[in-house]
Formats: structure tokens, sequence, C-alpha cells
């Protein structure tokens, strides 16, 4: 029971750690310099301490002192108690999120085995999915709550959007609980301990629809016409400042690691490298000690995993900095008339392929 | 252990890190108000209409179709888990099903209710 719940509470620092204290800094910084890179410029490059600058590595640490000193504003008319309730809304979820995704295989460690995901349910994707939609409300109620037109039409915007992209978000994922047969994420990457039924041989077209609408579940460009800065300001966190915008960007950008995670899980082998089982490894690192080599093995797994997660991330920064913005009435049309009806051809076909 | 002892903790975690950032806000910043700054921001004028006006009905009825076609989502994912043992019968179910309501979609369509001018 206790090493249950030290296990439990290690693994949670560790992705609490990475998520919050690693990728939602360093993103914004990130996005920074790859737009500057694929726009020709130098981008952010002047915080300094004591004139080392790093390649303006500072700038996310300059950011969060800025932040934090800075007024928090609630305009006249505004509901107070939602507009604190909605930055809230969009960040708990997006931290909860990650919890079912593994990082790592099962290992025994002193004769006491480790599972290196945080909850290991048997509903969970299921569980992302209930979570991942309880962000809709923190957009909505921040757009709502400002009393701002701009914020208003932001919130409008994305209400009706990400409810869009979350039907066929849901329906293209069918196709995969088809072919692996579990929603349990572990159960799915254990499977793809084979580099053959890694899920985007299985299901290519599913990865390409999944990717898509979590895009545009996430108002990145080319559909952030929840934001859209050039007619709406800043969208529905016009009237946010201080550490209540900065909580709806980490909320963004931690569910861009989930999101990541996810095709990781589902479609890229997860925590495994091509051709290689967690049983090699193990036997390969068999001069550590069997701790030892279990422990190296989890490293391996780790560093796997988060390379996969990054490099996800780094297509989806690219993605926004490469494509312009799609009009509304597209974004809608691409959702309804294009994505829904090839989510349900993709189940008809997976269904005939595994029945034949 | 309980599988769902550990959602709790990183709920709790999740919590208290927002909580945490919003006290930290309002305790760390400074507050200075006079009328003018208090307005909701316009692009520099005075706000000429509320907010709180009638919207498009179209955003409703994205609401309804949402509620129907997730309903469709949720009544395939139990489906789809057990697909390898429920065979062709369970296949052919699904499909009849899926039919009924890509019936319904294409009535949508081609009421025009998934046009945006």
């Amino acid at each position: 029971m206790i090493a249950d719940l030290t296990e439990t509470i290690v693994k949670i620092l560790f992705i609490f750690s990475i998520n919050v204290g690693f990728y939602a800094p360093i993103l914004g910084w990130v996005e920074r310099k790859q737009s500057a890179l694929m726009q020709d410029r130098v981008g952010a490059n002047r915080a300094n301490i004591f004139n080392f600058k790093i390649i303006g590595l500072f700038h996310p640490i300059a950011d969060a002192v800025k932040v934090l000193t800075k007024e928090d504003f609630i305009p006249e008319g505004a509901d107070k108690f939602f507009h604190t309730l909605a930055p809230f809304l969009s960040l708990t979820p997006a931290i909860v999120t990650f919890a079912v995704i593994p990082f790592g295989g099962a290992y025994e460690l002193w004769g006491h085995p480790v599972k290196l995901v945080i909850a290991d349910l048997n509903v969970g994707m299921l569980f992302i999915f209930a979570f991942a939609s309880l962000s809709t409300y923190g957009v909505v109620l921040g757009g709502w709550s400002s009393n701002n037109n701009w914020s208003l039409l932001g919130g409008l915007r994305a209400s009706a959007q990400m409810l869009s992209y979350e039907v066929a978000m849901g329906l293209t994922l069918i196709g995969v609980f088809m072919v692996y047969g579990s929603l349990r994420l572990t159960d799915i990457g254990m499977i793809q301990e084979n580099f053959f039924r890694w899920g985007i041989f299985m299901q290519p077209l599913g990865f390409v629809l999944f990717f898509t609408c979590a895009i545009a579940e996430n108002k990145r460009a080319p559909f952030d016409q929840p934001e859209a800065e050039s007619e709406l300001v800043a969208g529905y966190f016009t009237e946010y400042s201080s550490m209540k915008f900065v909580m709806f960007w980490m909320g963004e950008f931690l569910e861009i690691v989930t999101i990541s995670g996810i095709v990781t899980t589902l479609f890229f082998g997860a925590w495994h490298l091509p051709f290689v089982t967690d049983q090699m490894l193990v036997s390969f690192f068999a001069g550590a000690g069997p701790n030892g080599a279990a422990l190296l093995a989890m490293l391996v797994n780790v560093v796997v995993f988060f390379a996969k997660v990054s490099f996800f991330i780094w297509l989806m920064m690219t993605i926004r900095w490469t494509l312009p913005r799609f009009r509304y009435d597209q974004v809608m049309r691409l959702g309804w008339k294009m994505l829904l009806p090839l989510a349900l051809i993709n189940i008809f076909i997976t269904g005939i392929v595994l029945l034949v | 252990m309980n599988a769902y002892v550990a959602i709790l903790i990183m709920l709790a975690v999740a919590v208290a890190t927002s909580v945490g950032m919003l006290v930290a806000t309002t305790l760390i910043g400074p507050r200075k108000s006079f009328p003018e700054k208090m307005e909701p921001f316009e692009c520099g004028e005075s706000q000429l209409v509320s907010p709180k006006l009638r919207f498009s009905v179209k955003f409703y009825l994205v609401a309804l179709f949402f509620v129907i076609f997730d309903i469709e989502a949720v009544f395939l994912y139990p489906w789809a888990v057990l697909f390898k043992e429920l065979g062709l019968f369970g296949f052919v179910e699904m499909m009849i099903f899926i039919a009924v309501l890509a019936v319904g979609l294409i009535y949508v369509w081609k009421r025009g209710a998934l046009e945006w001018e």
C-alpha cells in the first residue's frame, strides 16, 4: 500500500515537472523561435542574466516574472465569478488528462511491479475525451463573462467549432479501437511492440483525420477562428491579463503535449523503438543487475516516448506557421461535410478489412 | 491500488496549481482603477452595443447536431472494443444503425443547416 502510494506520487511528480515545469514554459519560447525561423527573423534573444543569453532561453523566466507583477484586470460589468472560473476550467483538465497516457512499459523493481503510467484505466481514452471536453466550458465562459463584444464572438465561434470537431474526433478513433480491441492505453501500447502493428500502418486515414480534428479542437491555426487576432483582437481572452492570461496559454500548450502523447500512443508505437521489445532492452542491460537493467530500460522507454512527443509538438508548431487561417464557413464545412463522413467511411472500411 | 485514487491525486495537484496561480496573481499584481480603464476593450471607443445580444440560430443548431451525433459515437465505443467477438452479426447491425444516422446527416445537409452563407 505504502509502496503503491509512493510509486504513484513519484510518477505524478515526474509527469507534472515534465509537463508544467518543462514543456509549458519552453513551448512559448519554441513557438517564438519557430515562427522567427520560418519568417527569416532572429526571434526572442534579449533576455539575459549577466550577459549570458543562451539563444533567448531566459525568456520564459522573464515572461513569468513580468506576468506575475502585472495587474489582474476584470472589466466593468463582467461576471467576476465566471471570469475567474474560466481560466481555472481550461488549465485544470489540461493537466489531468496526461494521467492515463503510458510513458513506458511494465517492469519489476525490488520485487514490486511498476507500470510507467499514472492511472491504468480500462476506459483510458474515454477519460481523455471526457476531461478534454471540459476545457470547452473554460473558453465559452471566458468569452461570455467578459462583457466584451470580441470575447463573446470568440466564445461563440469556439463553442460551435469545438462541438463540431469533438463529434468527428470521437468517430475517427473508433477504427483504432476496432483494431486493438481495447480502450486501455497500456494495452494499445503493448500491442505495438510489434513494429508492423503500429497504428499508422493499421489506420493511416484515422491518423490524418484525428490529427486534423485535434488541431481544430485545440483552436490552433489554421483553425484559430475563436481567437483570430486580426479580426477579434484576441477572441475569448481579450479581457484577460496577468496570470489568468497565462493560464489559458498554459492550457493550450499542455493540450498540445497531450495530443502529441495520444498520437504517439495510438499511432506511433507508444514507448517502443521499431523492432525493439522491452524484453530485449532488459536483457541488453543485464550487466547492471536486475534492478539496474529495469531502471535503464525504463529510461530508454521514457526518452523514446518524449522524443516522439516532441516531434509531434514540432509538427504542430510548423503547421501553425505554415498554413493561413480558414474562414469560419470553411472550418464548419470541413468538420461536418468532410471529416465526419470520412470517419464513418473509415469505420466501414476497417470493419470489412477486419472481417475478411 | 485503485487507479482512480491516482486520478484523484493528480486532480488535486492540478487544482492546487490553478488555484495557486489565481491567488498569486490577485496578491502580487498592482491595482489601480479609474473609470476609463475599467471599460471593456473596444479598440479605443466606448462600448457602443452591449454584448448581451441575441445571436444567430446556427449556433443552437450546431449544439443540437452535436448531441445527436455524439450519442452515436458513444454507442459505437463499446461495439468497437468488442468488434472481433461480435463478428459479422455485430458489423451488419452497427452498419444499419450508422446508415440511419447517415440518412439524418444527409437530410440535415440537404436542408442547408450546415451552410454558413
